[in-house]
């Protein structure tokens, strides 16, 4: 597949846009480390919440025919990327009346009800991004439950590191923020590795036979009856060589999460102070941005059996 | 009804034709025009609802080259469909038909990452996304003669290597060449449920390539003369 940056920005930024949103909660609810006073909290939701804006503008670059982005919304009862919409859409209103609640000190319940809400929607919506590739039965390094469960365990990674990034510069006791990053990182890197695994071997896909129908011989293309490329080459034609694929998932494990977890052991051991815990919360996006990139450049859709390749 | 497509794989002899023609009539079509790119440049391209690839199949003696026109299958459970955002892609459910609303698609292109035989292609130019209509324009048009009332392609096809009717109903001619002929659906096992059918190419008799009369000594004698005499 091809990867566009549109959407890769989008997918990197609002997904460490939500998780930074709903891990805010829990060291809100917890208080954690101290807690974060109400300014900082105040702060660190808009910042959640502009990663998130900027997330879903961007997603509309890639629209050839972005007047009609409205209509979106209108078929959530099958779309994932609908829902997904909707969702994004419904956690904004929601996001302010808990950073509304934080600012006019709310009522315990309010605060509480409405934090948890938009806790539990970010969730949903990460989700419902991860989703919208996982539905898809054309292509099948995307076609896994481990592509949602990817893209959440990310998101929160990437929102956790922009955590502890913010509780260093609270000046807040970091060790839970560290704790609870290492263990998302942790688990991040684990569901990564399945994947990475699991996407290997090619089960049961189709190949050119079944997309022929010509299954009893071997059968090979002669000609793909274009003069030059086509939108479906231009679309699906992406390759990437198994090389360069191997090295970039080593860039995924030392940017993403070996540097990151470096990072925090410094900061718990109070050197560094800012400067780690920034270069943690770059190195992990940046790791998250290089994986998206990788997430498209391996996909490999069925149409490409009609463009000579014999298995997909 | 559930209309679609019938293609013979034994008589296609891969000209181009339906391509041809299926350009000419829905670029001034319902959903036209199919915007080309650079059409005399270097690098032409362009939005074609049908393209035709070139096979071969199993090995020498044994091969065959098998011509594979395809279009939109117009599948039963389309999930091109289902995965659209705004409710351009929609199927119609009096005749099965998949169609685009041009004045709703904006241009995801997730559509076509849900079709897995490369039926839609985005047009750059108009920003939305178009494929085979199954020249609905044509097929209910009550000023054309009743025989006209076909898809361009399945009209033009020099081979009558097209069929277009029917499936529901068990007794159309389409059918009938689907029971008859053992036709069968393209990539099955991801249960689009594709309309269109594609009839197998015949088993035929292998040529025998060794049955060429020995020569015998005034033939060898022969053929060492000519190597010699450099005419």
């Amino acid at each position: 597949m091809h990867p566009a940056f549109s959407v890769i920005f989008f997918t990197v930024a609002s997904g460490a846009g939500f998780g930074l949103f709903s891990l805010l909660f829990i060291a809100d609810f917890f208080k954690l480390g101290g807690g974060f006073n109400q300014d900082q909290l105040v702060a660190g939701g808009l910042i959640a919440m502009g990663l998130v804006v900027f997330g879903l503008l961007s997603s509309t670059f890639h629209l050839a025919n972005p007047k009609n982005a409205w209509r979106a919304m209108s078929r959530f009862r099958t779309s994932w990327l609908s829902r997904e919409g909707v969702f994004a859409i419904v956690f904004m209103p929601l996001a302010l009346l808990y950073l509304g609640s934080i600012m006019f000190d709310a009522p315990q319940w309010l605060r509480v009800g409405s934090g948890f809400l938009t806790a539990v929607l970010a969730w949903i919506t990460v989700f419902s991004t991860g989703m919208i590739y996982a539905c898809l039965k054309t292509i099948r390094q995307w076609n896994t439950p481990l592509v949602p469960a990817n893209y959440l365990a990310l998101g929160y990674a990437s929102g956790s590191l922009l955590l502890l990034l913010g509780a260093v510069i609270a000046g807040l006791d970091t060790t839970p923020y560290i704790a609870m990053s290492a263990l998302i990182m942790a688990i991040a890197a684990v569901l990564k590795a399945i994947y990475y695994f699991w996407i290997r071997s090619p089960g049961l896909s189709p190949t050119i036979n079944t997309a022929t129908g010509l299954t009893r011989a071997k059968v090979k293309l002669l000609d793909t009856g274009h003069t030059h490329g086509t939108f479906l080459t231009q679309e699906f034609g992406f390759q990437i060589a198994r090389q360069k694929a191997g090295l970039l998932k080593l860039v995924v494990f030392a940017v993403g999460f070996a540097l990151p977890g470096l990072m925090m052991v410094w900061v718990f051991n109070q050197e560094g102070g800012h400067v780690a815990a920034v270069v943690a919360a770059v190195a992990g996006i940046l790791g998250a941005a290089v994986e998206r990139w990788l997430f498209f450049a391996e996909a490999r859709h069925v149409v490409n059996l009609y463009h000579g390749a014999q298995r997909c | 009804m559930r209309l679609g497509l019938v293609i013979d794989l034994d008589v296609c002899v891969g000209c181009h034709a339906c391509a041809i023609a299926c350009k000419e009539w829905n670029a001034s079509g319902t959903i036209g025009p199919l915007s080309d790119y650079q059409p005399y440049g270097a690098e032409p391209s362009g939005v074609w609802f049908n393209r035709i690839r070139h096979y071969e199949m199993d090995e020498y003696p044994n091969n065959k080259t098998v011509n594979f026109p395809m279009s939109c299958m117009h599948c039963e459970d389309a999930d091109c469909v289902t995965v659209c955002p705004t409710g351009a892609s929609y199927k119609r459910a009096e005749d099965g038909i998949v169609l685009i609303d041009q004045d709703k698609c904006m241009g995801c292109n997730y559509c076509s990452w849900a079709c897995p035989y490369g039926a839609r292609e985005l047009d750059r130019s108009s920003g939305t996304m178009k494929k085979c209509t199954l020249c609905v324009d044509r097929i209910y048009d009550q000023e054309l003669p009743v025989e006209e009332r076909q898809p361009s392609c399945v009209l033009t096809c020099p081979a009558h290597a097209r069929m277009f009717g029917d499936f529901d109903d068990p007794d159309s001619a389409v059918s009938r060449t689907v029971r008859e002929r053992g036709g069968f659906p393209l990539m099955p096992e991801l249960n689009y449920n594709p309309t269109n059918t594609y009839l197998p190419p015949r088993r035929k008799p292998v040529i025998p390539v060794d049955t060429q009369p020995k020569g015998g000594l005034k033939e060898s004698i022969k053929q060492f003369a000519n190597k010699l005499v450099r005419r």
